[in-house]
């Protein structure tokens, strides 16, 4: 069940990353200010918007791990910050050429987005340290469910924070970019944002899949060594806790 | 709400008879002073750059007493009492924010008149600041209790609790000193969009109430 289904998704993500990349390169317009780099925000916005929205998704797989106990729900949260987290590294490199091209600096303090995103992925990287300093393994899952909750409630608390102390000093020049953008563009930038978010789910389901199958193997090594404690069937959902031991 | 009395009348009893947190908290921040008086090399501060010293003070004074919440509790076997006790756990939760904004407010109101002495040429904004103040000790104590009790589980405890503490907290200090900078301004207090910032700290205040309302009992779950 997991390959075809794991087959078909990647597939559509493939083929939605090519439309996507062959959008940018052959229908979508130059821009007439910022010329070539410009094409970069069809990659860099795409990869910000479904990495925060992994972050919330992660506090939503969360609140079902804390109601129901199910360890499943606690992995899916895992996995989904985990992925953002890489996907948020890509934002801020990606950002950052385009910074260095376009504005001709690396990195802007006076600009909210980039202050925000930047303290949101802060705070995820802590999930890290957090969850390996708790060695009971329900512990650790119910810390990393109650972390994953309050930083989902962070992420649009943060963002109301920082914008709001920016726009003290600064008008919001680059707000009128998006409002002004061609119908060619929005159809390139709406088929790229679907090619990475199914990027992302296509990474979270290898990742689950990944976990499940090596639980598993270890389970089945351990029945075949013949230990006389060997895991009986009714560990098996238990087995799925293990994902946060490495 | 018997409980909640019991446990905060517990905390600030202890804290009264062995002065663990408070003292240290107050020792730091006038420390801090100090050396920001030192560092800056200014007679007076005023709007933005005062208020940044006087919030970032108090947060990083916060964080002694976040470390040592639940550090009672954990030695004395007070969680497992907790546990065992016939009584709803966020109790708990309140009686610990309570105890930490009241350690706050304390450590508070002992170091701003010194820090108006070190730095403000004009005394008339504390008594507006003092709302800012409670505002953004609410919202400390809220996310400070919750992290405690995460931090205090974990094995690194100590280097767990600041390292979730201070990005959480980033939000608070940002509309905490938009809150103070106009008050603190060179030739008197100013109103210019305290009001907002204000608002601010009130919904991080009660979101964060509210996830630590919500999720404490997992905590403390075992």
């Amino acid at each position: 069940m997991y390959p075809r289904a794991l087959l078909t998704l990647s597939l559509a993500t493939v083929a939605a990353i090519v439309a996507g990349f062959a959008l940018v390169f052959f229908y979508a317009p130059l821009d007439a200010d910022q010329g070539f780099i410009q094409k970069i925000f069809y990659l860099h916005v795409p990869l910000g918007i479904v990495s925060l929205v992994g972050f919330v998704v992660a506090g939503l797989h969360a609140i079902r791990h804390l109601r129901s106990g199910d360890p499943i729900h606690d992995a899916r949260s895992y996995v989904s910050i985990h992925i953002s987290v890489i996907f948020g590294l890509a934002v801020l490199a990606t950002g950052s050429i385009w910074a260095r091209a376009s504005w001709g600096k690396w990195w802007v303090w006076d600009e909210p987005t980039l202050v925000s995103f930047l303290i949101v992925f802060l705070l995820y990287a802590t999930y890290y340290p957090l969850r390996y300093a708790v060695e009971d393994r329900d512990r650790q899952a119910r810390y990393a469910s109650v972390f994953a909750i309050m930083a989902g409630a962070f992420v649009p608390l943060n963002f109301i924070a920082v914008r709001l102390a920016e726009t003290l000093l600064h008008p919001r020049v680059f707000a009128t970019a998006e409002g002004g953008m061609p119908g060619s563009m929005w159809l390139t930038f709406a088929i790229s944002l679907l090619g990475i978010a199914l990027l992302w789910l296509t990474l979270v389901r290898f990742e689950l899949a990944a976990k499940s199958a090596s639980a598993q193997l270890s389970r089945l090594r351990r029945a075949l060594e013949g230990s006389p404690r060997a895991a009986p069937a009714g560990a098996e959902s238990r087995s799925s806790a293990a994902i946060g031991a490495r | 709400m018997r409980a909640f009395t019991a446990i905060l009348a517990k905390d600030l009893r202890v804290e009264l008879r062995t002065l663990q947190s408070v003292p240290g908290m107050v020792l730091f921040a006038v420390t801090t002073f100090v050396l920001f008086r030192f560092g800056l090399d200014r007679t007076s501060l005023e709007g933005s750059l005062a208020a940044g010293v006087l919030l970032a003070t108090v947060l990083f004074a916060a964080i002694l007493a976040v470390n040592r919440l639940f550090v009672a509790e954990r030695d004395q076997g007070g969680l497992d009492a907790i546990r065992l006790a016939p009584v709803d756990p966020t109790a708990m939760f309140a009686a610990k924010v309570t105890a930490l904004a009241v350690y706050l407010v304390v450590l508070e109101a002992i170091t701003v008149p010194i820090f108006a002495v070190f730095f403000l040429d004009e005394w008339t904004a504390l008594a507006p600041l003092a709302l800012v103040l409670l505002l953004a000790d609410l919202g400390l104590a809220a996310t400070g209790a919750l992290v405690s009790s995460l931090a205090t589980g974990s094995r690194a405890r100590d280097l767990i609790g600041p390292l979730l503490l201070l990005p959480l907290l980033v939000p608070v200090m940002i509309a905490a000193a938009g809150a103070a900078d106009p008050l603190l301004a060179a030739g008197g207090p100013e109103y210019d969009r305290v009001a907002t910032w204000l608002a601010v700290l009130g919904l991080y205040d009660v979101m964060f109430l509210l996830v630590g309302y919500g999720v404490f009992e997992f905590v403390l779950e075992d």
